[in-house]
């Protein structure tokens, strides 16, 4: 099958000593900032993008390292939620359920490896899902034109706040705020300055990594230091890890809920609006469900660390599927791995696997890599990244903010982008204390050149009638999932976001 | 009421936006649609949206006390500095200077603050520049 050797093709170009170099790296400095509380997947990727991008590396090499740190940050997540019912991102709250019990009971250690073995099977089955289902989705995109593109940017901001939105009016604007910071700067079909005021500087856009950078990591280091009191000491872990390896029978009991996980959080992943947070609740409930006859889950019962892992790291696989094939991300990391693909002037979207299948089955077989290091760097190493955790945040976050520094002066060199950067820190604290998403914001600034390029192609095409935005079935079917997928979460947002949150207070109730 | 505020201001960034967009000047060449037309649907949006924010705001969050409110307005104040000293006092001086604020302010001991914002300015330094040619600002002392 032309699958196998293109994925054979892959592994020739990812098994350079370079590369693998650069995968090791990844993989070690993602699982130590998804372990760090207050460093998620997508703020570890963005301070490294712009350093990524200033070294000179090529393509693939960049996109190695940056996907090492995705699934390195994915799989570190789960650290801090088992030792100290912190999760380190979002999607890891739901391991802290199962895992931090374990922990209490002394099995940290067996928590801690299972865990990393059920983020290995859930990332592993997800890449393979991957493999073939993204050209499956190729196909169906090679018969987009500009009206189609355009309904699906549009169903891309509709979706994102996802089912457990709870403010669609605060994602609207959020996503309305990035589209129009896209705008700033010369026009490209007409080349008129729009928005510049004059300013120099602003004639080539606004740059977007400069906003991510902004809103993600120094927004981080503002909320750090408006809570200083209580927070920003190092954590203590009151817990000893113990035996590390799980018993072979432990894992083979684990092994049809790692599967059924594993499928689910996929599936999660894929479709828009739901990303890697639903798909570790989604595979927790599930599993529930079907397996808890003892009602043991909630009181350290291995399964239930293994499914919301399995879940949530099949789901990051999943989120590739239509941020490769589409060029159209569905969650907040992949929208900061999309702004890595167009600062390497690589545009993701069908045309891709065409034209640079080099540079995707060399990411693919990046994956395949970056997983099996994973495993066997967490599991011997494990105390190493506990050991991480103890670093306070008063040391952390000037450090974060620093580095933030260096990488986006590395690109241009000029004071002006600092100080815009600054301008993002403060805007991106003030949106987060109102409750407003960030994320919309920085998919608006990515995709809004591309969205406001199709709508006027499509448009010039066919003589200034706007109407043929909603011309063919495939449009109209976009526009429809569009429309439903921003009202379903008005209606349905508040009673699952309630629910979610309810089980976490019910067991930390119990804990505390 | 801080969405109420919030909203407003969302508002009056979309008029702006909207006037802003009214008041470019359109090249001879154009296409169908030209440049102003995008722009007014993404105000429609935000105003819009805005709108809703007003009508129904969400629970005020908590702000945190004025002196909290200086704390973060102090360190904005130093990234500024920072920003436009960083060519003039070059990046070791720099980056020791604004990383030992921001330890001090996040709670560490004075004495300790300084060691550890030189060594973070030193890390950063030796790894990005020594060992990854990484080039950074160069002040009057050549580093």
């Amino acid at each position: 099958m032309d699958i196998f050797s293109s994925l054979a093709d892959g592994f020739v170009i990812a098994l350079t000593l370079e590369n693998l170099l650069l995968a090791l790296l990844g993989c070690f400095l993602g699982t130590m900032m998804g372990a760090l509380p207050g460093l998620g997947p997508s703020n570890g990727v963005a301070i490294l993008i712009p350093l990524a991008f200033t070294l000179g590396l090529g393509a693939t090499p960049s996109l190695i390292l940056l996907t090492s740190v995705y699934y390195g940050a994915m799989y570190g997540g789960r650290i801090s939620s088992i030792l100290l019912n912190i999760p380190g991102d979002e999607p890891a709250m739901m391991t802290c359920l199962d895992g931090y019990p374990m922990a209490k009971n002394g099995r940290a250690g067996e928590a801690l490896s299972l865990s990393g073995i059920a983020s290995f099977v859930g990332a592993f089955l997800a890449t393979w899902g991957l493999i073939f289902l993204a050209p499956q989705l190729v196909k169906i995109a090679l018969l987009f034109g500009p009206a189609e593109y355009f309904a699906l940017f549009t169903l891309a901001f509709a979706t994102l706040g996802g089912v457990a939105s709870t403010n669609q009016a605060k994602t609207a604007f959020a996503a309305a705020l990035g589209i129009g910071l896209a705008t700033v700067g010369v026009d490209t079909q007409t080349g008129v300055p729009r928005f510049t005021f004059g300013e120099v500087h602003l004639y080539d856009g606004i740059d977007f990594l400069v906003a991510i950078v902004g809103l993600f990591a120094l927004s981080e280091v503002f909320l750090f230091l408006e809570r200083r009191h209580g927070g920003a000491d190092g954590a203590k872990s009151g817990v000893s890890v113990g035996r590390l390896m799980p018993s072979f029978k432990l894992i083979k009991s684990c092994t049809p809920t790692m599967l059924r996980t594993s499928g689910l959080g996929f599936i999660a992943g894929v479709l828009p609006g739901a990303g890697a947070s639903l798909g570790s609740f989604v595979s927790y409930t599930m599993e529930k469900k079907l397996v808890d006859k003892d009602k043991t889950f909630g009181t350290g019962d291995p399964r239930g660390v293994a499914a919301p892992e399995a879940g949530n790291n099949a789901a990051a696989g999943g989120a590739l599927v239509p941020m490769l094939a589409l060029g159209v991300p569905g969650s907040g990391t992949t929208a900061v791995l999309l702004a890595v693909l167009l600062a390497l002037n690589i545009t993701p979207g069908p045309l891709l696997f065409t034209q640079q299948p080099d540079v995707v089955w060399g990411l693919i077989a990046a994956l395949f890599i970056a997983n099996f290091m994973l495993l066997a760097m967490n599991i011997p190493m494990i105390g190493l990244f506990t050991r991480v955790l103890l670093i306070p945040p008063r040391i952390l976050m000037p450090i974060v903010a620093m580095v933030s520094f260096v990488g986006i002066y590395g690109i241009s060199g000029s004071s002006f982008d600092l100080l815009v950067m600054i301008g993002f820190g403060v805007m991106g604290w003030v949106l987060r204390k109102l409750d407003v998403p960030l994320v919309p914001i920085i998919l608006g600034t990515l995709l809004g050149n591309a969205m406001e390029n199709n709508l006027r192609r499509a448009i010039t095409i066919d003589n200034g009638n706007w109407w043929t935005l909603i011309d063919s079935p495939l449009s109209i079917g976009l526009w429809s999932l569009a429309v439903i997928g921003f009202i379903l979460p008005i209606i349905f947002g508040r009673v699952l976001k309630a629910r979610m949150r309810m089980k976490k207070d019910e067991e930390s109730a119990i804990i505390d | 009421m801080s969405d109420r505020i919030f909203g407003l201001v969302g508002l009056i960034l979309a008029f702006g936006y909207a006037w802003a967009a009214l008041v470019i000047e359109e090249s001879f060449l154009s296409d169908a649609v030209g440049p102003k037309a995008f722009p007014l649907i993404i105000a429609g949006v935000l105003a819009l949206s805005s709108i809703v924010i007003i009508i129904k705001p969400d629970a005020a969050p908590e702000w945190p006390p004025f002196n909290r409110f200086v704390e973060v307005g102090a360190a904005v104040l130093v990234m500024i500095l920072y920003s436009i000293f960083l060519p003039e006092l070059g990046f070791v001086i720099a980056t020791a200077l604004a990383a030992t604020y921001l330890t001090w302010r996040l709670g560490t001991r004075p004495i300790s603050s300084v060691v550890s914002g030189c060594l973070t300015s030193f890390g950063i330094y030796a790894i990005f520049h020594l060992v990854l040619g990484l080039s950074l600002a160069r002040g009057p002392l050549g580093f």
